[in-house]
């Protein structure tokens, strides 16, 4: 064996070592994005059927002191749950791919969503069997959230927290 | 509560993975029988026959994979191959350090690594697989442990606790008063109990953490807890101090405490749940370096491992360690031609040392990669298990492995003060690998529940169920 080999054998092992990790990684990201043929297809597919997502999505005007940061559940199976808002938009209701999975039996499989819009959330009901409440109003249509006031679903009440 | 990050759609998730995994199991143990095989040529400059141990070691991770199939058909498919490229390359290393150097040079082992130390490694990883399997078949779901919360919470602390009351003879090893000694043969009970722990704490916290959450004062942007909720994280930080102290062992005193206050935050977001546990940290450690000697001593090696006699006193082990990865630069001297075994302790607390020396620290960032990976798998099981208590613990559990490596690993390179703590899965020893594999059953029992499809909804979708037959 003279040293030339050995070289060769020494950066080969590391060489595998290190393909070893890149092929960990690429089974980590077919886990979250799925298979390369399947992503190609959804985000095609995306393109053509929602053409709102193509459009540059305006940035939200949000002051670090106004804006609430999370939605809390004051009420309800989950009371005490809190969770942090996003660009995003937020689901609820008790399918399994809601944002927000509640196991109320007087909340609806999609129930309603919270989204931001010009710097606020705003709330709209998803056609839920029994209504989505604002403190006390029955939402129709996509309604702004105030910081602190109610939303109740079910048997479930949220707010917005700074 | 399931809060998926993921942004427009559901991601449709590729369920099962078991061809992955199988792929994936097949290149680390490739990996690891060209690990062996580099050694060999390392050592003698002939390319060995293919070793028994090798071919049990690949069975028995093939069986390993068949469980899996069996009894966790969801669970996440990386979990398992890196535990076994990691567990086989400790036994590679294991194995190279009991041949020592070219021509024999016995080197300098002060304990003196038995011959038959890669054999018995070898069946330990056997004795580990078989715990791990046992998770699995034992526990079908992540919620059957939450049943014995403060039946594992009391035999954790009885383990924690044991070595301390036996006597000398029965429990130290090496200065660490953390054996179990009987007949030749030793335990290091702090490793399960760390499990047990794991799940007390789980299961505790999830019963408490609406109060730990959300009472208290709010002061200076911090919130504060009340003051009769801080009495669990006093009782732990008294604890690990004990073990400090009657133990000798900040390294399990530093997990023990530090999965305390990381499944505190996780139980309840609360920042100054860190804070509060980081200061408690840093001053039970300043009091007690100024109050024992061996800790104080730890301190030194640590600031000035090359000043006066020191390099061949007291920091003998740590600088033989830094000289050798020194020695290894970035690309290595190649496996079984460097010499790690003038480390005292090479084979437990300091092969990361013998890592960095004849894979350089190109191999020994694709070894903390993998270690990174495992804990982000964990990490990920977390996110995506659907009840509290699987979240904690894994969550939990996750943080734990992390922080072991940062703190042996930051130990022998000089980052933070050494503790000796084993390199799960890299190490010599039985207690460390055991446990190691039933935290990975744990991991696949938990990622299995959380990635399994939900059952198709019998009613129309939409609709919503009003009343429940009671």
């Amino acid at each position: 064996m003279n040293p030339l080999e050995l070289t060769l054998v020494r950066i080969g092992f590391l060489a595998v070592l290190w393909l070893f990790v890149i092929a960990a990684v690429g089974v980590v990201r077919t886990d979250m994005f799925g298979p390369v043929s399947q992503r190609r297809r959804r985000s095609a597919g995306r393109q053509a059927t929602l053409p709102r997502q193509s459009r540059p999505r305006a940035k939200p005007v949000r002051s670090a002191r106004s804006a609430p940061q999370q939605l809390l559940v004051t009420a309800g199976a989950l009371a005490g749950t809190s969770l942090g808002l996003t660009d995003e938009q937020i689901t609820i209701g008790r399918a399994d791919d809601a944002t927000l999975v509640l196991s109320d039996d007087y909340a609806s499989t999609r129930h309603a969503r919270l989204f931001p819009q010009d710097g606020q959330w705003l709330v709209e009901d998803l056609g839920s069997t029994n209504g989505t409440y604002l403190d006390r109003q029955k939402v129709t249509q996509p309604t702004p959230v105030p910081i602190g006031v109610p939303i109740r679903i079910g048997k479930t009440v949220l707010e917005l927290r700074r | 509560m399931s809060f998926t990050a993921s942004s427009e759609q559901p991601v449709p998730l590729p369920h099962g993975r078991r061809g992955a995994e199988l792929l994936m199991l097949a290149f680390a143990l490739a990996v690891v029988l060209f690990a062996y095989s580099a050694v060999g040529l390392g050592l003698t400059g002939k390319l060995p026959g293919l070793p028994v141990d090798f071919l049990v070691f690949a069975a028995v991770m093939l069986a390993a994979h068949l469980a899996v199939r069996r009894f966790a058909p969801y669970a996440d498919p990386l979990l398992l191959p890196l535990a076994v490229l990691l567990n086989g390359l400790g036994l590679v290393m294991i194995y190279r350090l009991v041949q020592s150097g070219r021509g024999g040079n016995p080197g300098y082992q002060v304990t003196g690594l038995p011959p038959t130390a890669a054999t018995t490694q070898l069946l330990y990883s056997g004795v580990g697989v078989v715990a791990m399997v046992a998770v699995l078949v034992l526990i079908s779901e992540p919620r059957v442990l939450q049943r014995y919360t403060y039946t594992l919470g009391a035999l954790g602390l009885v383990l924690l606790a044991l070595p301390a009351m036996l006597p000398a003879s029965h429990s130290v090893v090496n200065g660490a008063k953390v054996w179990i000694i009987f007949g030749g043969f030793s335990v290091e009970p702090g490793e399960f109990a760390r499990l047990a722990l794991a799940v007390f704490f789980a299961g505790y916290l999830v019963a408490k953490r609406d109060a730990l959450a959300l009472a208290g004062s709010r002061v200076a942007g911090i919130d504060l807890p009340r003051a009769r909720d801080l009495g669990p994280v006093l009782a732990a930080w008294a604890a690990s101090l004990l073990i400090l102290i009657f133990e000798t062992d900040i390294g399990t005193s530093a997990l023990f405490f530090g999965m305390f206050v990381a499944m505190l935050y996780i139980a309840t977001q609360r920042t100054s749940w860190l804070l509060i546990g980081v200061t408690l940290f840093l001053g039970g450690s300043y009091l007690t370096a100024l109050m024992f000697h061996h800790v104080m001593e730890r301190f030194t090696v640590w600031l000035h491992p090359f000043m006066g006699s020191n390099p061949t006193g007291i920091a003998y082990q740590p600088v033989q360690a830094l000289e050798g990865m020194a020695f290894g630069g970035l690309f290595g001297t190649g496996l079984g031609a460097g010499q790690p075994y003038h480390t005292p302790l090479v084979q437990s607390d300091f092969i990361f040392a013998a890592f960095g020396e004849e894979l350089g620290l190109v191999g020994v960032m694709a070894l903390l990669l993998v270690f990174g990976l495992l804990v982000q798998r964990g990490l990920r099981a977390a996110l995506a298990a659907k009840d509290p208590f699987s979240k904690l613990l894994v969550g939990g559990l996750s943080f734990v492995l992390a922080l072991q490596v940062f703190v042996i690993v930051g130990g022998v390179t000089g980052l933070i003060p050494l503790t000796g703590i084993t390199t799960p899965f890299l190490s010599q020893g039985g207690s460390s690998l055991v446990a190691s594999w039933i935290l990975i059953g744990v991991l696949i029992r938990v990622s299995n529940t959380a990635r399994k499809p939900a059952p198709q909804p019998i009613q129309d979708e939409g609709m919503t169920q009003v009343v429940r037959a009671a």
